[in-house]
């Protein structure tokens, strides 16, 4: 079994993101790069499903420029086999990725596609789903762990996506008001969500041997695919500023206050 | 024309306060294009929400009845839905980012090779978009250059519709599932019981985070405090990463967003991601003893204090209120 994550580099979580000025995109100055933490996630879950299933293989996928093998090195140090870098220095934007994925899914005949639910950057939520569509594959979006990240089966490092005999899969879903079962054919897209796994950290004798491991760099245009964006992002303004109000200072006068001044309850 | 299509999304044979936000977000967006809005509700025995649905300002409803669509599952649906579309000759699919509009739109635009803007919160009058990106730290305009335009909006970006108006016509439609359908197969559905208001409804919602230091705290601390004010329960990402409550009550740009009339932040620092979920509520209240805490800064009212002696005598103070 073939088994595809994607690894997007985005700007460390914990970084103060400021937009700059003249709003064509956000200061870069100083800032960390980091894989986006729910492929992180899809990561570590191919890992699992490699460890329990048996001779599959785990190849990481990246869209960017050459630094984006930073964070393909990470995935490679955390244990997967390979990694590709699809080089595009241009704006692309959730479709033109899907199109790519497309093409590298297809050529690597991968049997499950597993990624973030979403990149921490653009907040899209959509590249999975648009890659399920072009390649005509079911769909498990936000998949969680049946037990929680306490329970028994996250400490012993088992996989929450369950493959079946590597033609369906079983997913657990986190949707609105509870928790959904989904049967599916394989192959397919699995996006991930925060509560599937803990993912692990890179080893220093896994970080030694990433440095051996095949990572193909791949120019955007030899693929043949059509890239040219949809959706353009026009500018960047910082969020309306909300007006901060006052302290009060015992419980009794934030009741009162919320009774009468405020009128909520 | 720019005619808009707008996906009603019903559970329980209901539609939720996020799908009639969805409804007014598809209204703005044809008065801008200068379009109809149009809305088709999915499904197996559909005839009483399609009636309801022609209730509330639109010019069309599409009743799209098939047994393969009583359940959701995102190919049969997505299928569907650009199929109809393209037969309408719609510009714009639009429905509320709630987990199944997240999880179906992007397929749909695939489908019909569109591009698509998530967790719109503004329409421009020039076809451009407003939407939030870095977990809130940027607002972002957006157009969308191909001919046919998928939208999600944000839950708490418009009012919901209301009913009233002349009814619209309801034009019932078939439908063919093509045979991708039979690959995905819905298993089951374990719902969350509460007897507490939906999170993304509530008119109260109080929230908890890593200071209250274990599930069992949110249980016997802030539960009575919910339960008091007859409000909802959130949760920041931090208390939900470490496992005191489930993710489904987490309030932040990767969980849910919410505008409450009230909020009530306990023991939550304030990062941007989790402000990029609340901070559109009416009023906000923050209790923290860390006086420097970013709550503080977008908090109407700012209580510093330890929250284990301040939520137990805010519940007093509010059952002496209410009796």
């Amino acid at each position: 079994m073939k088994i595809l994550v994607t690894v997007k580099r985005v700007p460390d979580p914990n970084a103060t993101i400021k937009v700059k000025p003249d709003g064509s995109g956000i200061v870069t100055d100083n800032l960390k790069y980091v894989v986006n933490p729910f492929d992180e996630i899809g990561i570590e879950e191919a890992l699992r499903l490699k460890d329990k299933g048996g001779g599959a293989e785990v190849i990481l996928v990246s869209i960017g420029g050459k630094v984006a093998a930073e964070q393909l090195r990470t995935g490679l140090a955390m244990g997967a086999d390979r990694a590709i870098l699809v080089l595009a220095e241009q704006e692309l934007d959730s479709l033109g990725v899907a199109r790519i994925l497309e093409k590298i899914a297809r050529d690597e005949q991968v049997n499950v596609v597993l990624m973030g639910k979403q990149a921490i950057d653009d907040d899209c939520n959509q590249t999975g789903q648009m890659l399920a569509a072009r390649l005509g594959w079911p769909q498990a979006t936000n998949a969680s762990k049946a037990e929680g990240l306490d329970s028994d089966a996250e400490k012993q490092g088992l996989p929450g996506i369950i493959i079946g005999d590597g033609k369906t899969a079983k997913v657990i879903r986190e949707v609105d008001g509870g928790i959904e079962t989904l049967d599916i054919g394989l192959p397919a897209i699995i996006t991930v969500d925060l509560r599937l796994n803990t993912p692990r950290y890179a080893s220093l004798p896994g970080i030694m041997k990433a440095r051996k491991k095949e990572l193909k760099e791949i120019p955007v245009d030899s693929l043949g695919v059509d890239v040219t964006p949809k959706v353009k992002v026009l500018k960047l303004d910082p969020p309306p500023k909300r007006q901060a109000g006052r302290k009060v200072e015992s419980v009794q006068e934030l009741v009162n206050v919320l009774h009468t001044e405020a009128k909520v309850i | 024309m720019g005619h808009v299509l707008v996906f009603a999304e019903h559970q329980h044979h209901k539609f939720s306060k996020a799908t009639l936000v969805g409804i007014t977000g598809g209204k703005e967006a044809a008065a801008k294009m200068g379009g109809d809005c149009y809305a088709a509700v999915f499904g197996k025995g559909v005839d009483d929400l399609a009636n309801e649905l022609a209730e509330y300002g639109v010019k069309k409803v599409f009743a799209v009845d098939d047994p393969s669509l009583e359940h959701y599952l995102a190919d049969a649906h997505a299928a569907a839905l650009a199929q109809l579309a393209k037969d309408k000759g719609v510009e714009t699919i639009l429905t509320t980012a709630t987990a199944v509009g997240k999880d179906l739109l992007p397929r749909v635009a695939a489908l019909l090779d569109a591009g698509m803007a998530t967790d719109v919160t503004a329409f421009g009058g020039d076809g451009t978009m407003q939407r939030p990106m870095y977990a809130g730290n940027a607002v972002a305009t957006v157009k969308i250059e191909s001919p046919t335009k998928v939208v999600s909006v944000r839950a708490t970006a418009f009012d919901p519709a209301t009913k009233g108006g002349a009814k619209a016509e309801i034009e019932k439609v078939g439908v063919s599932v093509d045979a991708a359908s039979k690959t995905m197969k819905f298993a089951g559905f374990s719902e969350t019981k509460s007897d507490r208001p939906v999170l993304t409804e509530a008119k109260i919602v109080v929230s908890g985070g890593r200071a209250l230091k274990s599930g069992e705290n949110f249980k016997t601390v802030l539960e009575p405090l919910v339960d008091v004010m007859g409000a909802a329960m959130g949760a920041s990402r931090a208390a939900v990463d470490a496992g005191f409550v489930p993710n489904d009550l987490q309030v932040g740009q990767t969980g849910k967003v919410v505008a409450p009339e009230l909020y009530v932040a306990v023991g939550i620092s304030g990062a941007i991601q989790h402000l990029a979920g609340m901070k559109d509520s009416k009023i906000i209240v923050a209790i923290n003893k860390d006086e420097e805490a970013p709550i503080f800064q977008v908090s109407d009212y700012g209580l510093v204090a330890d929250l284990f002696k301040a939520v137990p005598e805010m519940v007093d103070e509010v059952k002496k209120l209410k009796s």
